[in-house]
C-alpha cells in the first residue's frame, strides 16, 4: 500500500428514514486507503458495505462526518462535481454487471469515454485496450445477451478500468459467477491493481474475493470491527 | 451532440421496438399529411370550380338582386349599364333570372329559369347547345337537375313563368344537352334558355338580373342600379363550408396526433420504467440526472426525426402520385354537402408539409420530455438496483 490517502473517511455516519424514525446504517467509519490498495469491504447483509461504497462513489451523501474523495468532500459536492469526479476517477463494477443490453461490447466499453469527450481514434485504441486486458478482444461485437456470466463481468471491468480511474468500487462483484468465473475476474483485477496502481475496494461477503484483497475491513452493525492487513509476498 | 449521437444509438439498438414505433409514426405524419392534402385539393377544386362555371372575374348584381329571396326575382332586373366596357376577346355575359315552374312527366317542380347568351365563352357552360334552329326553346341542365326531374337530351318539358306584369304564360322546351358540374348553383333546380327568348318571354328586352364579368377587367365603375360583387363576396359561402369542413378535419387531425403521441409517451414510460438500472449505471458512470433526462427526450423526439425519415421515402412518391393521378371519389357529390368531383387532386404544399413535421416534433418533444422529469427525481443507488420507484 502506498501512504499517499486517496480517500479518507472520519467518523461517517449514514441515517436513513425508517417508519417515525430512522435506520443508522453506518455509525462513526474512520477509514483511510491509500492509492493501489485492493481492500475488501466484509460483512453480512444488512451490515451497511453497499452505503459505504455508495458514499466513496459520490453516489450519496454522508449524513455526519467527513469522506474526502481524491481530496473532495462527498458531502459538499453539488450533483454536477460528483457527476465530474465520477466521470473522470471513479470507476463502478456491479454485482448485475449492469451493461447497456443494447450497446456491443465495444460501445458498453466505450461509453464512460464518450461521456469525457475522447476524440474518436483515441477512444478506439483505449477501449480495445481495455478489452484486451480481459482478453475480450474476439467479443467486441457482442451483444451483453450473447455473453456468459463471466464475459459480462469482464465487460463491466473493463468499462470501469478504460478510463484508467485512481479508484474501482466493486459491489459483490462475483456473487453470480461460479468459481472459475470469479477466480478469473479476481486475477484480472489484482493484475490489472497491480499495473496500474488502481485502487480497488470491493463490498462483498464472498470468501473467494475476501482470499485475494489484501486488506479485509470488517464491517458490523455500521462500524468497522476489524481492519486487517494480508501479507501477501 | 453527446446526447444525440447515445439518442440514436440506444433507438437503433432497441431494434424493432424503435422501427415499430417510427412506422406507426410515420403513418401518422401521411395520413396528417394526405388528410389536409386531401382538403386543400378539395378546397382549390371547389373554388376554382365556382369560378370556372359561374362567377369568371366577378358579377354586377343588380340592386334589388338577393339570391336568397327568390321573391326579389320580380324586381331585380334593369338594361345593361351602357357605360361598361370589358375586354373584347371575352365580353361580359348578361344573365337574366326569374322563377318557374316546369311540368316533366306530369310532376310539378319549381325551378330557376337563367337566360345567357347563347354565344358566349367566359363560362363553363355549354351554351353553345343553346342554339336551335327549330321552334322550340332549346334548354341544358345540370346531371343532378336532370336526374331529379328525369329528363334526357331530346325529351320536352313545359315551363310556366310568370312575366314583367306578373300574367302566367307556358311553353315548351327542349332540354339540348345535360351538362356535368361540381357546382350545385348552376344545376341544382336551375334550367338554362337564351337570354334572348327570356327576355323576350318576361317582356323585358335588352334586361339582366347580373352581368358575370371576365377576368382581369379592372376596378369597375358602378351606378346606383349595379353593384359590382368581387371574388371575395361570391366565394364568401364557399370559403365558410370550407371552414367548416376544415374543423372536421382539425378533429381527425387531432385525433391522429394523439394517438401518435400516445405511442410515443407509452414507449417513453415503460422505458423509463423498465430502465431503470440503466437510468442508475448511466449517472454511476458520470452524467448528471439533468443528461440522463436529456438523453431520454432527445430518444422519444428522435423517433419524429427518424418517423420523417421513414415517412419521406414511402411517403413522397406515394403522395406525388396520388397528386398527379388524383383520387376517385366513389360516392355522388349530391351525398356530401358540398359537391365533389369523381377525381379529387390532393395539393401538398411545402408549408403544409413543413408545419406538419415541425408540429408533430415539437409534441413529441414534449411528450416525450414529460414523463422524462421522473427521472430527476430517482435515486440514483435505488436505480442501480433495479428498484421501482
Amino acid at each position: 500500500m502506498n501512504n499517499e490517502p486517496v480517500i479518507s473517511i472520519k467518523n461517517l455516519k449514514k441515517h436513513f428514514p425508517s417508519g417515525s424514525g430512522r435506520f443508522t446504517a453506518l455509525n462513526g467509519i474512520d477509514l483511510l486507503f491509500g492509492t493501489g490498495e485492493f481492500a475488501g469491504i466484509i460483512g453480512p447483509s444488512g451490515s451497511g458495505k453497499t452505503t459505504l461504497l455508495n458514499i466513496i462513489g459520490t453516489l450519496d451523501a454522508p449524513s455526519e462526518g467527513e469522506a474526502l474523495i481524491l481530496g473532495r468532500s462527498a458531502g459538499s459536492l453539488s450533483a454536477k462535481e460528483s457527476a465530474a469526479l465520477r466521470k473522470s476517477k471513479l470507476g463502478f463494477i456491479f454485482q448485475t454487471y449492469n451493461l447497456f443490453p443494447v450497446y456491443t461490447v465495444f460501445e458498453n466499453v466505450e461509453f464512460p469515454l464518450l461521456l469525457q469527450g475522447i476524440e474518436s481514434s483515441q477512444r478506439r485504441k483505449m477501449v480495445l485496450d481495455a478489452l484486451e486486458w480481459v482478453g475480450l478482444t474476439d467479443k467486441i461485437k457482442s451483444r451483453p445477451a450473447q455473453l456468459s456470466g463471466g464475459e459480462s463481468q469482464r465487460v463491466a471491468i473493463a468499462r470501469a478500468m478504460v478510463k484508467k480511474p485512481a479508484i474501482v468500487l466493486a459491489d459483490e462483484p462475483t456473487a453470480n459467477l461460479d468459481a472459475n468465473n470469479s477466480h478469473n475476474i479476481l486475477q484480472t483485477m489484482e493484475k490489472l491493481n497491480r499495473e496500474l496502481k488502481t485502487t480497488f475496494i470491493f463490498a462483498t461477503h464472498d470468501e473467494k474475493v475476501i482470499g485475494y484483497v489484501r486488506r479485509k475491513i470488517f464491517l458490523l452493525d455500521g462500524k468497522v470491527a476489524d481492519d486487517e492487513i494480508v501479507n501477501k509476498n | 451532440m453527446l446526447s444525440f449521437k447515445l439518442a440514436l444509438r440506444n433507438l437503433l439498438g432497441a431494434g424493432l421496438r424503435t422501427w415499430l414505433n417510427v412506422v406507426v409514426l410515420s403513418f401518422s405524419f401521411i395520413i396528417i399529411i394526405w388528410t389536409k392534402g386531401m382538403l386543400e385539393g378539395w378546397d382549390r377544386q371547389a373554388k376554382s370550380d365556382m369560378i370556372k362555371w359561374e362567377i369568371a372575374g366577378g358579377q354586377l348584381w343588380h340592386i334589388n338582386y338577393d339570391p336568397y329571396d327568390p321573391l326579389s326575382l320580380d324586381d331585380s332586373h334593369g338594361k345593361t349599364p351602357p357605360g361598361l366596357t370589358f375586354s373584347s376577346s371575352q365580353p361580359a355575359v348578361p344573365v337574366l333570372i326569374t322563377q318557374g315552374t316546369i311540368y316533366p312527366e306530369g310532376r310539378m317542380l319549381s325551378v330557376l329559369v337563367k337566360g345567357i347568351p347563347p354565344d358566349q365563352k367566359l363560362l363553363a357552360l355549354p351554351t353553345d347547345k343553346l342554339v336551335n334552329p327549330d321552334e322550340e326553346v332549346p334548354a341544358i341542365i345540370g346531371k343532378t337537375m336532370a336526374e331529379n326531374a328525369k329528363l334526357d337530351t331530346g325529351d320536352y318539358v313545359t315551363l310556366r313563368w310568370r312575366d314583367k306584369n306578373g300574367t302566367f304564360d307556358a311553353k315548351e322546351l327542349k332540354i339540348t344537352a345535360i351538362f356535368d358540374t361540381n357546382v350545385p348553383t348552376v344545376d341544382v333546380g336551375q334550367i338554362w334558355i337564351p337570354i334572348d327568348d327570356l327576355q323576350s318571354m318576361m317582356l323585358l328586352p335588352g334586361e339582366a338580373t347580373l352581368i358575370v364579368t371576365p377576368e382581369n377587367t379592372g376596378p369597375i365603375e358602378t351606378n346606383d342600379e349595379w353593384t359590382f360583387r368581387d371574388h371575395k363576396f361570391l366565394l364568401a359561402d364557399i370559403e365558410s363550408i370550407i371552414r367548416a369542413k376544415g374543423s372536421v378535419g382539425m378533429i381527425v387531425w387531432l385525433i391522429l396526433l394523439m394517438m401518435a403521441m400516445l405511442a410515443v409517451f407509452d414507449t417513453q414510460v415503460l422505458s423509463i420504467f423498465r430502465r431503470q438500472k440503466e437510468i442508475g449505471t448511466c449517472v454511476a458512470l458520470g452524467m448528471t440526472r439533468g443528461q440522463v433526462v436529456k438523453l431520454f427526450t432527445m430518444e422519444g423526439a428522435m423517433h419524429s426525426v427518424l418517423a420523417a425519415i421513414v415517412g419521406a421515402i414511402y411517403g413522397i412518391p406515394l403522395l406525388l402520385l396520388q397528386a398527379k393521378k388524383g383520387i376517385n371519389i366513389p360516392l355522388e357529390s349530391s351525398d356530401f354537402g358540398l359537391a365533389m368531383a369523381e377525381k379529387l387532386y390532393p395539393v401538398y404544399s411545402a408549408a403544409l408539409i413543413a408545419v406538419t413535421v415541425l408540429i408533430v416534433m415539437t409534441v413529441t418533444t414534449i411528450v416525450s420530455y414529460w414523463p422524462s422529469r421522473k427521472i430527476a427525481k430517482l435515486n440514483p443507488t435505488e436505480a442501480l438496483r433495479g428498484r421501482i420507484q
